[in-house]
């Protein structure tokens, strides 16, 4: 039965039924409306309110963003020369070590050449020199210290390329070299400064012990197996014939950028046909798990810190919302009076509260992604963002309003008419 | 929920009483308890005009918020409309409240921020009132008492006796069975509450039931029947205007002016 009815035109009177006590009701329109301009009403205190919110939103957007553009790009860098690298060793001997055991062959450089995927190979063996110093002229000076204990390696001509390698002048050595058992080395360019020898025209030579080498070449650089910068390489037939060297320590490979694994199961075989157990693989692992890895890391502790800017604007929301509610309290009073229900003046709040919150998230997520692409472009970065993150932070917003809103709303329900209406 | 008493569309001569207490008190507890208003007896019919007047201390807040639902009495009952109010939960008081009881209060109570008709509008929200019929409602109401100039202008820019108008057309715009003051022209000077007194004189003059609070000799005497009350105690003061035999039920008697 309703108790007010109402004619279509204009504002007739209201016939009430004498007899019948109905329950206040709001309807949502009018909640919403009454939300609007309770907020706007007080614009200044709005802004005051949702600046927290919008502040920590910013903070973990930008955050999760610029970490997983970060994550991005540092993992893009060291990303290639990871993704590419493959090593076969022995499986029984210690890593480069000169082991009789190695039953890695001579000619491991020409059979992984064959496999698919592979852009360059070379064997790696460190050479037991027996402690014999280095030196660059025969003549022992007694005054002066020109004996140098470096270390000594062996490749094959295929060696610099597959550690990525550049030289400064001369050249590599090659499989005639290799082959002929020429008594030529390349030098590192720390090896090269010791042992001062800087240009190859010339043809120096240096002594390990007593036994003379012609230097071929000066390596510039190389991108993996750095400890080739500070040695004597020589050919695996050379250390074969001079040292003594019984089988090839390493074999390094470099791969196309995801042939790795593909390379690691098919090596051990083409190497040792029927004992392939006895040489293990070393192939990067895939390029998702490493981001996912370098992002995790990055991800926690920027999460750490936007989860503390948002529980500070949480506590700004819930702090802003209760004063308002002590100001409001004559509004309080005179709502009651005007025959709101408890559970109106709560969900009023409560309303206002988590749209202020709605309103800081939806600024902080845009101000966050705004960050995001102004730093990546400075930086010449690709940003990266997971697409449902800031709609995400839109509803979290929403949801911090909802909860810093709820003890302010709890205390306004419970805001007596009277004390409400007497502090006017 | 249904009461028992006479039907719906009952004629004024057998309504019942706008307010009726019975034997109403209220002690507020201690220590040491306080009998802010003792066991009395008043009623109200549909068209009185009453003013309730007492020193301050005297009881008379209690009594308004007994009378505005915004209490609740410790003993005897209350009917509003022939509704025994003690029987109801704090819902239906507060429903009560928004549709049959219209609230003027000393300091205004209008929301600054909003517009004239929006602070007569906001008596409505809660009342189910249809929001189609709500601003023209509004308006009317405003028109009432005399404000229909100044629908759009915000609390701010009105003069005292305005605002107090403006809260005068809130109170009548749900059509309430009372109109409720407690010292409407306590914030006026004496020309603002002429001004009020006016549009009181003139709702009563249409049929409306009004309950004045005030401590202002002037202001009460403007009442067709005055009720003194001291020490929470009520007095019939005074012949009544028109009326007189069906007014009142008073614990002590009636008291000569």
């Amino acid at each position: 039965m309703s108790a007010v009815d109402i004619s279509v035109d204009g504002p007739a009177p209201v016939v009430r039924d004498r007899t019948t006590v109905q329950s206040p009701r709001l309807s949502i329109r009018d909640l919403v409306d009454e939300m609007v301009s309770g907020l706007l009403g007080r614009p200044g205190r709005l802004v005051l309110t949702a600046l927290g919110t919008v502040l920590g939103i910013t903070a973990l957007v930008s955050t999760l963003g610029l970490a997983a553009t970060a994550g991005n790009q540092i993992v893009s860098r060291f990303d290639e020369l990871a993704e590419t690298r493959v090593v076969v060793s022995p499986t029984d001997t210690g890593f480069g070590g000169q082991a009789g055991t190695s039953n890695i062959p001579w000619n491991a450089e020409a059979r992984l050449a064959r496999l698919n995927g592979v852009v360059a190979a070379g064997t790696k063996s460190d050479v037991d020199v027996s402690g014999a110093l280095s030196k660059s002229v025969p003549v022992v000076d007694p005054l002066g210290i020109n004996e140098h204990q470096i270390s000594v390696i062996a490749g094959s001509g295929g060696l610099l390329d597959a550690v990525r390698g550049t030289i400064r002048t001369g050249r590599f050595f090659d499989e005639g070299h290799n082959e002929r058992r020429d008594p030529v080395v390349v030098l590192g360019p720390a090896a090269a400064q010791r042992l001062n020898v800087f240009q190859v025209d010339i043809q120096p030579a240096i002594f390990i012990g007593e036994q003379a080498f012609v230097v071929i070449g000066i390596i510039e650089d190389v991108a993996r197996e750095p400890d080739l910068l500070n040695a004597i390489v020589m050919p695996d037939g050379t250390a074969r014939e001079f040292f003594g060297l019984t089988a090839p320590a390493e074999v390094h490979v470099d791969a196309e950028v995801g042939a790795t694994q593909l390379i690691a199961g098919q090596a051990a075989i083409a190497l040792a046909p029927g004992n392939e157990d006895s040489l293990r693989v070393q192939a990067s692992q895939g390029y998702t798990a490493v981001r996912q890895d370098v992002e995790e890391n990055v991800n926690a502790l920027f999460i750490v810190l936007g989860g503390v800017s948002l529980l500070v604007g949480g506590l700004g929301i819930a702090n802003v919302t209760l004063v308002s509610v002590l100001e409001r309290t004559p509004e309080i009073g005179l709502r009651r009076a005007l025959g709101a229900a408890r559970r109106h003046i709560a969900a009023q709040f409560l309303f206002e509260s988590t749209v202020t919150g709605l309103l800081g998230g939806i600024i902080g997520a845009s101000v966050g992604v705004l960050v995001i692409v102004v730093v990546s472009a400075l930086r010449d970065w690709t940003p990266v963002l997971e697409s449902w993150l800031p709609f995400a932070a839109v509803g979290l917003g929403a949801l911090i309003g909802l909860i810093a809103g709820t003890y302010p709303a709890l205390r306004a329900a419970k805001t007596e008419p009277i004390t409400a209406l007497r502090s006017g | 929920m249904t009461m028992t008493e006479p039907a719906p569309n009952a004629g004024p001569a057998n309504a019942p009483a706008v307010i009726q207490l019975v034997e109403t008190g209220r002690t507020f507890p201690g220590p040491p308890p306080v009998e802010a208003l003792k066991p009395s007896n008043l009623r109200i019919d549909p068209g009185e005009y009453v003013s309730i007047i007492g020193p301050s201390g005297s009881g008379k807040s209690t009594l308004l918020h007994l009378l505005g639902l915004l209490d609740r009495p410790t003993t005897g009952k209350y009917l509003l409309d022939g509704i025994d109010t003690g029987q109801l939960g704090d819902n239906e008081r507060a429903g009560l409240r928004g549709s049959r009881i219209g609230f003027v209060f000393q300091s205004f109570h209008l929301l600054h921020h909003r517009s004239v008709r929006e602070n007569v509008e906001l008596a409505q929200i809660y009342n189910r009132m249809p929001r189609k019929d709500r601003r023209a409602r509004a308006e009317a109401a405003l028109e009432r008492v005399g404000l229909a100039h100044r629908i759009d202008f915000t609390p701010r820019t009105l003069s005292g006796g305005e605002r107090q108008r403006v809260a005068v057309a809130r109170a009548l715009v749900s059509e309430p069975s009372l109109l409720l003051a407690d010292e409407p022209t306590g914030n006026l000077d004496t020309e603002m509450s002429a001004e009020i007194m006016e549009v009181f004189d003139a709702l009563h003059l249409d049929g409306m039931t009004l309950a004045v609070i005030t401590h202002d000799l002037d202001v009460s005497a403007r009442a067709q029947r005055q009720v003194r009350i001291v020490d929470g105690q009520l007095h019939e003061n005074a012949v009544p205007r028109t009326r007189a035999t069906d007014a009142l039920v008073v614990p002590d008697g009636q008291e000569p002016a």
